[in-house]
């Protein structure tokens, strides 16, 4: 009998250890570089891919020589998985001297939880720096009217992409109606070209249609109010007809085959449109710097189009919206020492955004969030795409911050599983309208 | 699986230690106690002090980053009312069973093959071996690639039947999840029945050839029966293995598309570390807790109650 209960206590030990590793093996990707504690220095997660790896390494690398007493310890994550790491870093209190992020919601919960510092009052010290970036950049790093992180690299609104040499072809107009598109993609798929390429396994990539769309049908204040928490918000009638079109195009056969299975980390959502296997792709501006270096000569020889989101027939918003990201932000942990976050600063200033900075942002394709770079954009080799970009970025009447990353996180993920199961049409407009309304206040 | 094989040593050691002289001096008893304390210090460590904090969690709310607020009942009740976690539960039981119908047969056939003495066989045993060295996210990336709809092997080596959507589409995904699981396990799980096998005496097979019992009269009146106890603790590392699959589909499919392969591990993840919701990602992990120890004493049930009973009675 004795035997028997031993046995039956080594197994309740199995049974409860094996769940409960599941819950720690998927808590302990946290453990990682922390805060050094050295004076004098401080620490940075930052995104791996190129460009930005290197020129942010080369940023790092001029201020250290410059200033031999401050260290900056980078490490590289790749996008999605630094989206879960940081905010775990955060909570366990191991989180870097600077903390790189996307502003809005998430920044929102930093900022209420204190765990970033304030830094208002140092940009008042510093108005030097502030006008330095374009005044729309700040809107995502201002929660309850204070600055919270710091504008950098690049603004990067979606664009429609097309592959020219497939317009030719077809001897087809980029779409400016969504009735245009709709015809496109009968066009395209009698050519036996698939009309869109969509990294669909990435959700986001799908949310970018339903920016554009709910802005095209129901101008930018359908977001706003949704942003705002109001009543009701997600049950206007415009995200309906949103998801509607969605839908439509989905049974029109607009997206590549498999497009669900297909993973924008991998970038090839991009390689099926310079292979001309797609003839056009929804997508950020940052893209077409990963083209230029990974497509085969594609935007070199001039084969890459791009165009603005067309319009939608009786919509209310205006056509020169834009969305994407108005920019990327970068924060101060306020768990750091006061040494950490003078040399944070120090870099804030002097390390980032230097004239060597964007110029490397300027030739990767990329247009940075500083005023005055008219000139240079405009004897850069891809000076066609970033005077579009510029133009876009600067002409907008609104410029909404991607959803995902304007909501709290816990709405954002809610959003994020209901836009998949929308483009797999397994839920309708309405139950989406519906489960995200739910959502309001979370 | 770390922990399951380490369990799985056990019964081992409990074997060896009922076999010392039971009259023995009480000293000798102590010091064995002691001997347990290292283990037990880790066991507290690592496992009831984190459940308890799972269990205490699972009635506050917390987004991971801010203070550590009550919230009552309220968790359960608006875990218990989404119907994502009935979704996630029979996912879990589903690819459990799933997973259980496909491994077992392969990996006892499997076991029985190279189980014997040639050349060859032992051969075949470490290349079967390998999948087991790889790490499961290595093996999702991997098969992820293979499978992709547009640049994946069916366009490589031009098999057009192979083009399928295989993650796009809900049943799909669903099963090749299972698929790459068992080709991911199989190894693991044929290497026990192997073991088994081989600890079955020549001398049963001699005595069935003498009466002219052929291979297949073999396998089923002899190696099946003296396999009872590695089949039931192969099943049990299977079944509440299953539980913690989660960092295969994590990378491959990320509980898509939709929620077709959301299982309840994963939903726990999602919930907590993406939605920042930990109180009801901890209602989840409490909830696989409770299924984890059912599953186990139901598995050791199945064994009978003679189960402590020796196979090789008069041998």
């Amino acid at each position: 009998m004795k035997q028997s209960q031993t046995s039956r206590r080594s197994f309740l030990a199995l049974a409860a250890l094996t769940p409960f590793a599941a819950m720690t093996a998927t808590a302990c990707g946290t453990s990682g570089p922390g805060t050094s504690s050295s004076g004098g220095g401080a620490s940075m997660w930052y995104l791996s891919g190129e460009p930005n790896q290197t020129t942010m390494q080369k940023a790092v690398d001029a201020f250290t020589s410059a200033n031999p007493d401050d260290k900056i310890a980078v490490t590289y994550f790749q996008n999605d998985a630094y989206k879960t790491k940081i905010k775990t870093a955060i909570g366990a209190g191991q989180a870097p001297t600077i903390i790189y992020g996307w502003g809005g919601g998430t920044l929102k919960t930093y900022a209420e939880a204190n765990q970033v510092d304030d830094l208002t009052g140092w940009f008042d010290e510093n108005p030097d720096l502030k006008e330095k970036f374009f005044p729309a950049s700040f809107g995502a790093a201002t929660v309850n009217g204070k600055i919270y992180a710091l504008p950098n690299q690049y603004v990067a609104p979606i664009v429609l992409f097309y592959n020219k040499e497939l317009f030719e072809k077809a001897g087809a107009q980029p779409p400016k109606t969504w009735d245009d598109v709709m015809s496109l993609v009968k066009t395209f798929n009698d050519m036996g070209v698939a009309p869109f390429s969509l990294g669909g396994q990435s959700r986001w990539t799908s949310m970018m249609w339903l920016e554009y769309l709910l802005d095209r049908i129901g101008g930018a204040e359908v977001f706003t109010a949704i942003f705002e928490g109001k009543p009701d918000s997600w049950m206007d009638p415009a995200v309906i007809e949103t998801g509607t079109k969605i839908q439509e195009l989905v049974s029109a056969d607009g997206f590549i085959k498999g497009f669900s299975s297909i993973a924008a980390d991998s970038n090839a959502d991009q390689a099926l449109l310079f292979t001309g296997k797609a003839a056009m792709m929804l997508h950020g501006s940052w893209t077409y710097g990963a083209m230029k270096k990974g497509g085969q000569n594609f935007v070199q020889d001039g084969k890459l189009g791009f165009v603005q989101f067309p319009t939608v027939a009786g919509g209310k918003g205006d056509p020169k919206n834009g969305v994407g990201n108005p920019a990327q932000y970068m924060s101060i942990s306020s768990k750091a020492t006061d040494a950490e976050k003078e040399t944070a600063k120090k870099f804030f200033k002097d390390g980032i955004l230097t004239e060597t900075v964007i110029d490397t942002y300027i030739n990767s394709g990329s247009v940075p969030i500083v005023n005055g770079i008219e000139d240079k954009l405009n004897t850069s080799e891809d000076k066609d795409f970033l005077n579009f970009v510029y133009d876009l970025a600067k002409n907008a009447p609104n410029f909404q911050q991607s959803w995902d990353q304007a909501l709290s996180p816990t709405a954002a993920e809610a959003l994020l599983n209901n836009i998949d199961q929308l483009f797999l049409k397994s839920i309708t407009p309405q139950q989406f309208a519906e489960n995200m309304n739910a959502t309001l206040g979370k | 699986m770390s922990n399951a094989v380490s369990t799985a040593r056990k019964p081992a050691v409990r074997a060896a230690r009922s076999k010392g002289d039971p009259g023995h001096s009480g000293q000798r008893n102590a010091t064995l106690a002691w001997l347990t304390v290292p283990a037990l210090f880790f066991f507290l460590t690592f496992a009831v002090v984190p459940l308890a904090g799972v269990l205490i969690l699972s009635f506050a709310s917390w987004d991971g980053i801010g203070a550590i607020g009550s919230a009552g009942l309220g968790n359960w009740f608006s875990v218990l009312a989404d119907p994502g976690l009935y979704n996630a539960l029979g996912l879990t039981f589903l690819i459990m069973i799933a997973s259980w119908l496909v491994q077992t047969p392969i990996s006892l056939l499997l076991g029985v093959f190279t189980a014997g003495s040639q050349r060859y066989r032992a051969a075949l045993a470490v290349l079967y071996f390998l999948p087991l060295l790889l790490s499961s996210a290595a093996v999702a990336i991997a098969f992820k690639a293979l499978l992709d709809p547009n640049f994946g092997l069916a366009t490589g080596l031009g098999l057009p039947f192979l083009a399928q959507d295989w993650l796009g589409v809900p049943h799909l995904a669903l099963g090749l999840v299972i698929f790459v699981i068992a080709w991911q396990f199989v190894p693991f799980h044929t290497l026990i029945y192997q073991g088994g096998v081989r600890q079955i005496p020549r001398s049963l097979y001699e005595a069935a050839e003498i009466d002219g019992a052929g291979t297949i009269k073999q396998f089923f009146h002899i190696t099946l029966p003296q396999l009872k106890y590695t089949i039931i603790t192969s099943s049990t590392l299977m079944v509440v293995g299953s539980l913690t699959y989660f960092d295969l589909i994590f990378v491959l499919t990320g509980g898509g598309p939709g929620n077709s392969t959301r299982i309840l591990a994963l939903d726990m993840y999602l919930r907590g570390f993406r939605a920042n919701l930990m109180g009801p990602a901890s209602v989840i992990a409490v909830i696989l807790v409770l299924i984890g120890l059912a599953l186990a004493l139901f598995l050791q049930r199945l064994g009978g109650k003679d189960k402590q009973g020796s196979q090789l009675e008069g041998m």
